[in-house]
């Protein structure tokens, strides 16, 4: 027996924590791209917001892109609900209100990252710093999941919260390969370029992904290979099907323990059937865009299915 | 004025007192550094588990640490056992009193408490008139704060019948000291407390509906986790096993009360509420709010949810009942009280306003309907200008205040950077009743961190102590 609103609780918790996750890796990936580059690294910062979804608030604080405003913005301003920082003050709070369901482990391993991070991003970050926060950022998450993974009942309480997770961690592979589309299209001005080999190394940098990559494809970077990886393959833990698989099967799991079929069941597994039968080049002939756009809004409708089915409110 | 305190450990030079023996033994081995290393642990170990609380109007600090003292405060078997009885006998007449009160009101038609009390105060419920809960039980958990002046003199300075707080840190506290000192539960025969959470369940079990059969639906309800006391909610709930709900969790269907769950609405049998009565049923108290589950009363009243504690009991905790309660006690028990009141002036009547203006200085004031410490004056304390202000409050709204004599509560030492000194204690000690009465020997120490302060509360900068009863 599990409240509709101790469900939305882990459910947010969760996808909170895999968002201050997130924005660390994608600060990691534009710092990256901005040390490597010769011309300026302005564009590279722009994109890196248009991946975390936050362009149109920074706009509104910020003029001009800089690594010192870009990491500030998603990391440590408060004043933006998704940066790292915030995320995992709403991720306690969640946690704080559905701390009976959560065990002692978990709870303190979130209370303790939210504690570390409030005082290391007191002050503005200084630049020379930046890695080691990002990297602070990384492994308390890290730690989280351990935690999560290793002391928690694999029950209702864990379903919700994985289902926070992995809508969080689709949506946010989605979003990277949807800005960065134009880059995997095939043009033949670009083949070989280093351009193009940074701009490929960046979209798998962002989701920890540029070295697992070339134990898979043994190859150097080809578009349709990342596409592919990102977005096709069942092992890549953050790729489009991987979290996918996942969604069903916590999904599947509450079918048959409550007992109740809901509009979420068929969402999740037309989904999943459109990515297992989908090749790579089914994907391109369609349009890496439209099939990424209608993939973002699928997604979205899934969390509202599963919130209002599961009672969340 | 300065007074002179009873020690609970060295109460005079002759020596200490037996109860603190083998604890005195210990502490004479351990280093000093090391014991001031063991309180920054303790507080390590606070932070981490998240045992906060809020102030109100404190935006910065918003969670807070008690502060927490390392030495035990050590209460004999005897002592205890005598402490219970009064215990036992106050919480009965209480319980009497509220059945009374809501009934046939005898207490009033035998002239022993004025009609005033009851017919004027705010906390009397008229909608409880004729409801008898299940089990007749009103008050099911009580924190009764005791104060102690010298070897056998205790008092009862509060009777909190409504929604007493703080057992979670009497559990806590006891958890923390096993962490950092096992040793010390080897040597000394201290009695448990960590059953607490399982007898309360089971106390919460035996009051539920007549037409419940067990095992009863429990629920806490809280106000939410912006609450000072939501650790304290959380906790209880977890211990027992049962849902942590709030208002809006919860609708009445089809007679009952339900929670909302991820399968659909569940029914509840019983509620450990920790809101106010004011925050229970729209519909019935405050039309205005939108806090609260609309209906719950009639569910209530129809006899098909027990709330614990019950609404209306404020009626037999205020500070203007609370000066009638040896009348009270003797009246339901036929016996004198055991554990006795402190001397309370009511400023409605006026010789004792009278009496109250010409000692400002002497004596402590408080707000009938107040708590937590805030909006009380402690004379030998106060600077003349707030004794002037208070007293043009005092004539203003005399019935809105009592006044109790400047007590010399008793002291036991806690741990400074001078070693140890003594600080002021108080005790709340946590009674459960359902079918019988049930108390765990232990309670809430609160300590006056700051030297000569007789103010525990810990919004008020208050700090809690390990309680040990022993078993000899």
């Amino acid at each position: 027996m599990l409240l509709g609103r101790t469900a939305n609780g882990l459910y947010w918790m969760n996808r909170y924590i895999e968002r201050a996750e997130n924005m660390a890796r994608l600060v990691d990936a534009g710092l990256r791209m901005a040390l490597t580059r010769t011309q300026s690294a302005d564009e590279e910062w722009r994109s890196v917001l248009l991946s975390a979804g936050a362009e149109h608030s920074y706009a509104q604080k910020h003029e001009g892109y800089s690594a010192a405003t870009v990491s500030d913005f998603l990391i440590r301003d408060t004043g933006n609900p998704s940066s790292s920082m915030a995320s995992i003050e709403i991720a306690r709070t969640n946690a704080r209100m559905v701390r009976t369901a959560l065990t002692r482990e978990t709870w303190e391993c979130i209370n303790e990252a939210w504690m570390s991070l409030r005082r290391m991003l007191a002050e503005p970050i200084d630049e020379r710093d930046l890695a080691t926060v990002l990297d602070a950022i990384k492994r308390e998450t890290a730690l989280i999941r351990g935690a999560f993974y290793g002391t928690m009942l694999r029950n209702e309480i864990f379903d919700f919260a994985q289902i926070g997770t992995f809508i969080e961690r689709a949506d946010n592979t989605a979003r990277i390969l949807d800005v960065k589309y134009y880059v995997l299209l095939p043009s033949v001005a670009w083949v070989g370029s280093t351009l193009d080999n940074s701009q490929w190394e960046s979209i798998l940098r962002s989701v920890s992904a540029h070295r697992s990559y070339r134990w898979v494809y043994e190859a150097d970077y080809r578009p349709t290979n990342i596409a592919d990886y990102l977005i096709l393959n069942p092992r890549m833990p953050r790729s489009l099907t991987f979290c996918y698989r996942f969604l069903a099967e916590h999904l599947k799991f509450r079918e048959q323990e409550y007992g109740a079929r809901l509009p979420c069941h068929g969402t999740v597994e037309e989904t999943l059937a459109r990515l297992k039968v989908g090749s790579i080049k089914d994907i391109f002939d369609f349009g890496l865009h439209e099939f990424l756009t209608n993939f973002i809004r699928d997604n979205y409708r899934l969390g509202d299915e599963v919130a209002t089915g599961y009672r969340f409110q | 004025m300065r007074l002179v305190a009873f020690d609970e450990m060295l109460p005079d030079k002759s020596g200490l007192r037996p109860c603190y023996t083998e604890y005195q033994r210990w502490l004479e081995q351990q280093d000093p550094a090391r014991l001031t290393e063991k309180t920054r642990d303790a507080e390590r170990v606070f932070r981490k588990t998240g045992i906060t609380f809020a102030v109100y109007g404190d935006e910065q600090a918003a969670e807070r640490l008690i502060p927490f003292d390392i030495v035990p405060r050590i209460i004999s078997g005897a002592e205890w056992r005598r402490l219970t009885q009064g215990l036992e006998q106050r919480v009965q007449a209480l319980n009497a009193f509220l059945d009374d009160i809501y009934h046939r009101q005898e207490i009033l038609r035998a002239g022993r408490i004025p009609k005033e009390l009851i017919a004027g105060n705010a906390m009397f419920l008229p909608e409880m008139i004729g409801v008898r809960p299940p089990a007749g039980v009103y008050t099911h958990i009580i924190g009764v704060d005791v104060v102690r002046t010298g070897e056998n003199e205790f008092f009862v300075l509060e009777d909190n019948a409504r929604t007493p707080s703080g057992v979670s840190y009497m559990l806590e506290n006891r958890e923390t000291m096993m962490h950092l000192f096992p040793e010390l539960f080897q040597q000394i025969k201290v009695r448990p407390v960590e059953n607490y959470p399982q007898i309360l369940r089971q106390s919460l079990g035996a009051v539920r509906p007549d037409n419940v059969s067990a095992p009863p639906a429990i629920a806490v309800l809280t106000p939410g986790s912006f609450n000072s006391a939501y650790f304290e909610h959380a906790f209880l709930a977890d211990q027992m096993g049962v849902e942590l709900v709030e208002a809006h969790d919860l609708r009445v269907v089809d007679g009952h009360v339900a929670m909302r769950t991820t399968e659909g609405y569940k029914q509840i049998d019983v509620l450990y509420r920790r809101v106010d009565d004011a925050f229970l049923d729209p519909l019935t108290f405050n039309p205005d709010s939108a806090l609260g589950v609309a209906g719950i009363m009639d569910v209530y009243r129809a006899g098909n949810l027990t709330i614990a504690n019950a609404p209306g009991t404020g009626i037999a905790d205020d500070k203007a009942t609370y000066s009638y309660m040896p009348e009270i006690i003797e009246f339901y028990t036929g016996r004198k009280a055991m554990l006795e009141n402190i001397t309370t002036w009511r400023c409605s009547e006026p010789d004792s306003l009278k009496y109250v203006l010409e000692h400002l200085g002497e004596l402590v004031v408080k707000e009938v309907h107040g708590s937590g410490g805030y909006g009380m004056l402690v004379g030998p304390t106060s600077t003349i200008r707030e004794r002037e202000a208070f007293a043009a409050k005092l004539a203003a709204r005399p019935s809105n205040y009592i006044a109790q004599p400047t007590l010399s509560l008793s002291t036991c030492p806690v741990l400074t950077e001078a070693g140890l000194a003594p600080r002021h204690v108080d005790l709340r000690p946590f009674v459960l009743v359902s079918d019988r009465i049930r108390i765990v020997p232990g309670g809430l120490t609160r300590v006056a961190l700051t030297e000569g302060s007789l103010v525990v509360n810990s919004s008020q900068g208050g700090g809690t102590k390990d309680t040990w009863v022993l078993d000899d």
